[in-house]
């Protein structure tokens, strides 16, 4: 179709919409947001006509590499300290991608611009796409790579585990509260402008180099339509921006959403990619450098700097401060320890680190052996049943954190934990801002002025108050974390899977009372508990020998 | 003299042997999803894909939803709608939709169309039009696409927030794509026309629909079906009333029937594939409203329900049915009389009605 047909076309279809006179669609998911001065833009000129054979044209592609992995037996080349991780990732993706396509109309009921309303259908659909063909390469997975178990299990395991609930957040932040704060800044502007860069470009790079090419098929594939989605968060975004009273909610939701993002996307794809990976060349870059590429460079410096003209505060500080976490907090390492560390709990294995991954990080992050280098080599050593428990139950100088309430990660650079006594419960929080986003954020009013539609922080957001003092192997098997023999543990702290000796059970593990931080905080006297903040902000929480 | 060739640096391919079945070990042979239990022995594609995919604190959701409104939970609660279930989970979509079918499915309507639009003018077909009949196609098929339209994005789009599981919002977001790309098709066979008849008038359709007296009933029904804020209500009142009643009427008992007569091939090709989209998307309608129906536990109340939806809803769309009735006149031959179109659509009406364990109701008589 020639540029003027095209032209032509998108107008005609723009004909479709008119205004109503004897009813208007019902308003089922409110904002605080005000779009009356907004003017008219009209982002995606998508045609049915157009889009359906592009997007078959690509699924073809996919499901050829497919059927070429499966008969070049990519499998025989699959590192499994990869494939391991991509149980827990590829259990959590499709849940924000379904949601993303749940979150549509919340936008389309927001902004009254019908030009966007077909922009943002057609991201429905395409959000469906990805969810549906990622549940496909999984099963894929399970089907053709050597260890099946926890892809088995995969969305139950999503739903009751500690790190899918970090992940879960992702896609219930699209679908709940002020429809703008949810459906257009914290999903497109942040997550699909920002995070997804790592998500579905720097983490398919990683695959490939571990010997998996068909993630990174699915994936830019994926990653082929979010310009498409991009597109429609920037015109609602210009659109909000052309009434004052928006900016303060504007410059509210920009810092929760790149918080939050950060927090969540940063914690889970910096461990898949630094700690999922066999690649130690030095030239590969670290997490770190790619993070300082896709998002510093090509996000906040190309998109979000841009926004200051109409006069919109950037949270400068706090992308400042997540290069700081990321870079000299080692915010990636503690996270990929502390999963390591919750191995029994896990649907997945996690492969120790050898020597050569010991130098490569040294030289990606300085102090980096210092910091962990004695912890994982702890890890190897505890990593058989018979002579010892699984490393959380062991003393090796590294004491178990407390939750953040409101991201879910734990408090993991212990001297910026925050304590705070909210909604009557004793909270621990990772940072100030995530205090901020419960504190302040989250509630039906800020700075003086009603937001009756913000969303709620709800549920049993503590995973560990869930099994406080149970014993270890009765959370397991309730879990479902269990092999075929209805013993062996699905999580396992190797990759030895040629000796059942080697393999941990749920005998293993029983025995073991598991406890909740938070329990022990919310039983503490004021004095105890302060004394016990200093010193869990003051420990450097380091195994020596 | 020549500088120094650059190092290339790759990754080193190794091999692991971690195909399946390179060793034995518990669960190595665990090569299903095992999380639900699929409608057969072995599960479909459809099934692995959808299924569970959007938690439930009822399936395994352990700690609830962690996001919620600022009036009430997150996630998709089942206060969303009147009806009740004792498992929404039971709801498959016998389409099976998924990535894959949705872009076969509709790329391969999008061939059929272009082909068709290709031949036409290269055949010359619209220069047989008579007047009458281009009048018909810009005034009545051009309104009508605007029905479709407001359908896909106010409708359809906005139920799929709703539904409480993957299976059911899954399905009626396909059913969206499905009215866009035939509300598109229209607009765009509408510029066709436009381009290639001089005498066709491609503008008069939004003037059609937003005033001329027989079409008001109809677009007030749309837009009061776009005002239900009930999830069920909404595709009730749609897919099984509305779509019967008028959509049915317009396109099957009235377009389809008599362009042919009228020397009009196109047109029954292209809206054809929209009866087509429809007949898949009343499958899982009728699916899932039986299932309410024959709920063990809520089949009664939920029966009694249809039937409040029923007399709020068949009233408004026989009344948009009725003001129809003129433009049955409109084309020069008039193959088929108002009187049948409306007598076939209230058979497949009833029929559906039975199908899914409705009484008819007695506001289909008045």
């Amino acid at each position: 179709m020639s540029r003027q047909s095209l032209t032509k076309a998108h107008n005609k279809i723009t004909e479709l919409s008119w205004e109503p006179t004897f009813a208007t669609p019902a308003t089922r998911f409110g904002t605080d947001y005000t779009f009356e001065k907004a003017p008219k833009k009209d982002p995606l000129k998508q045609i049915m006509r157009s889009y359906f054979p592009m997007e078959e044209e690509k699924d073809n592609r996919v499901f050829g590499a497919m059927d070429g992995a499966i008969r070049g037996n990519m499998f025989r080349q699959v590192q499994q300290r990869w494939l391991e991780w991509q149980k827990l990732f590829l259990s959590i993706i499709p849940f924000p991608e379904i949601s993303a396509a749940r979150a549509m109309p919340m936008a389309i009921d927001a902004v009254p611009n019908p030009e966007i309303h077909n922009g943002l259908a057609v991201q429905m659909i395409d959000e469906v796409r990805h969810s549906t063909i990622q549940m496909n390469l999984k099963k894929l997975y399970m089907n053709n790579y050597i260890d099946p178990a926890g892809f088995d299990i995969t969305e139950k395991a999503f739903a009751n585990n500690y790190a899918g609930t970090i992940g879960r957040q992702f896609g219930e932040g699209f679908i709940t509260g002020d429809a703008i704060t949810a459906a257009n800044i914290y999903l497109t502007v942040v997550a699909e402008t920002a995070f997804t860069n790592t998500l579905f470009v720097a983490m398919p790079d990683e695959a490939a180099a571990n010997g998996d090419y068909l993630l990174p098929t699915v994936f830019h594939s994926v990653q082929s339509d979010e310009s498409r989605h991009i597109s429609n968060g920037y015109s609602i975004l210009l659109m909000a921006l052309a009434d004052e009273r928006n900016r303060p909610l504007l410059e509210r939701d920009l810092r929760y959403a790149w918080w939050n993002n950060h927090c969540v996307v940063d914690a889970a794809i910096g461990t898949f990619i630094e700690y999922g990976t066999k690649d130690r060349r030095k030239d590969r870059e670290s997490y770190a450098e790619m993070w300082r590429r896709w998002i510093y460079d090509d996000y906040y410096r190309s998109y979000l700097l841009p926004l200051e003209k109409y006069g919109l505060v950037i949270p400068h500080d706090l992308v400042e401060e997540a290069w700081n976490r990321i870079t000299n907090k080692f915010y990636v390492h503690r996270v990929a320890q502390f999963f390591a560390t919750g191995w029994p709990v896990n649907y997945w294995r996690i492969d120790g680190m050898t020597d050569a991954d010991f130098e490569w990080f040294e030289d990606k992050y300085p102090g980096w052996y210092s910091q962990f280098g004695k912890w994982w080599e702890a890890y190897n050593r505890l990593r058989y049943p018979g002579r010892n428990k699984p490393i959380a139950f062991e003393e090796v100088g590294y004491e178990y954190p407390h939750r953040c309430w409101t991201c879910m990660v734990p408090c993991l650079i212990r001297e910026d934990l925050v304590v705070d006594k909210v909604d009557g419960q004793w909270r621990t929080y990772c940072s100030e801002t995530c205090a901020w986003t419960d504190k302040v954020a989250f509630r039906p009013e800020y700075e003086g002025r009603e937001t009756p539609n913000m969303g709620r922080l709800t549920g049993q957001r503590e995973w560990e108050t869930l099994h406080h003092d149970r014993d270890l192997a009765d959370i397991v098997a309730d879990l479902g974390y269990v092999r075929d023999d209805g013993k062996t543990l699905i999580p396992q702290p190797h990759l030895d899977l040629d000796d059942p000796k080697k393999l941990w059970t749920l005998d293993d593990i029983r025995g073991i009372r598991f406890a909740s931080p938070n329990v022990t905080l919310n039983q503490m006297s004021d004095q105890e508990r302060e004394e016990w903040a200093a010193a869990y902000r003051a420990n450097p929480n380091v195994t020596v020998a | 003299m020549t500088s120094s060739a650059k190092t290339r640096s790759f990754p080193k391919v190794e091999f692991t042997d971690s195909e399946a079945g390179a060793l034995e070990f518990p669960s190595s042979k665990s090569r299903a999803y095992n999380y639900f239990k699929p409608a057969k022995l072995r599960a479909t594609v459809y099934e692995d894909v959808t299924v569970d995919v959007q938690p439930d604190p009822e399936r395994h959701l352990s700690q609830g939803w962690i996001y919620g409104f600022a009036d009430g939970p997150g996630g998709y609660p089942q206060e969303w709608t009147a009806a009740k279930s004792s498992n929404w989970h039971a709801f498959l979509d016998p389409n099976e939709e998924w990535e894959q079918t949705i872009y076969r499915n509709n790329s391969a309507v999008v061939r059929q169309v272009s082909l068709c639009l290709e031949n036409a003018k290269r055949a010359g077909a619209y220069g047989n039009w008579n007047t009458a009949w281009q009048k018909f196609i810009a005034r009545n098929l051009g309104a009508w696409m605007h029905a479709e339209n407001g359908m896909a994005l106010h409708v359809f789009t906005s139920i799929q927030r709703s539904g409480p599981t993957n299976m059911i919002n899954t399905a009626v977001a396909v059913n969206a794509a499905h009215k866009m790309r035939f509300a598109q098709d229209l607009a765009l066979f509408n510029l066709d026309l436009s381009e290639s008849l001089d005498t066709f008038d491609g503008s008069v359709h939004k003037e059609v629909w937003a005033s001329a007296e027989e079409w008001q009933p109809t677009r007030k029904v749309v837009e009061e079906l776009t005002a239900v804020g009930d999830w069920a209500e909404l595709l009730f009142g749609t897919n099984v009333v509305f779509e019967q009643l008028v959509g049915q009427l317009f396109r099957s008992e009235l377009v389809m029937q008599i362009s042919a007569t009228n020397g009009d091939y196109i047109t029954p090709t292209i809206v054809g594939t929209g009866e087509h989209d429809y007949s898949r998307d009343l499958g899982y309608t009728r699916a899932l409203f039986r299932l309410l129906t024959r709920d063990e536990r809520f089949g009664g109340t939920n029966r009694e329900l249809f039937g409040q939806w029923l007399a709020k809803w068949v009233p408004p769309c026989l009344e948009a049915a009725y003001a129809l009735q003129p433009i049955w006149s409109q084309p020069a031959e008039k193959a088929r009389t108002f009187a049948d179109s409306l007598a076939a659509t209230k058979e497949k009406f009833t029929q559906l009605l039975e199908e899914i364990g409705l009484d008819t109701p007695k506001e289909l008589d008045k």
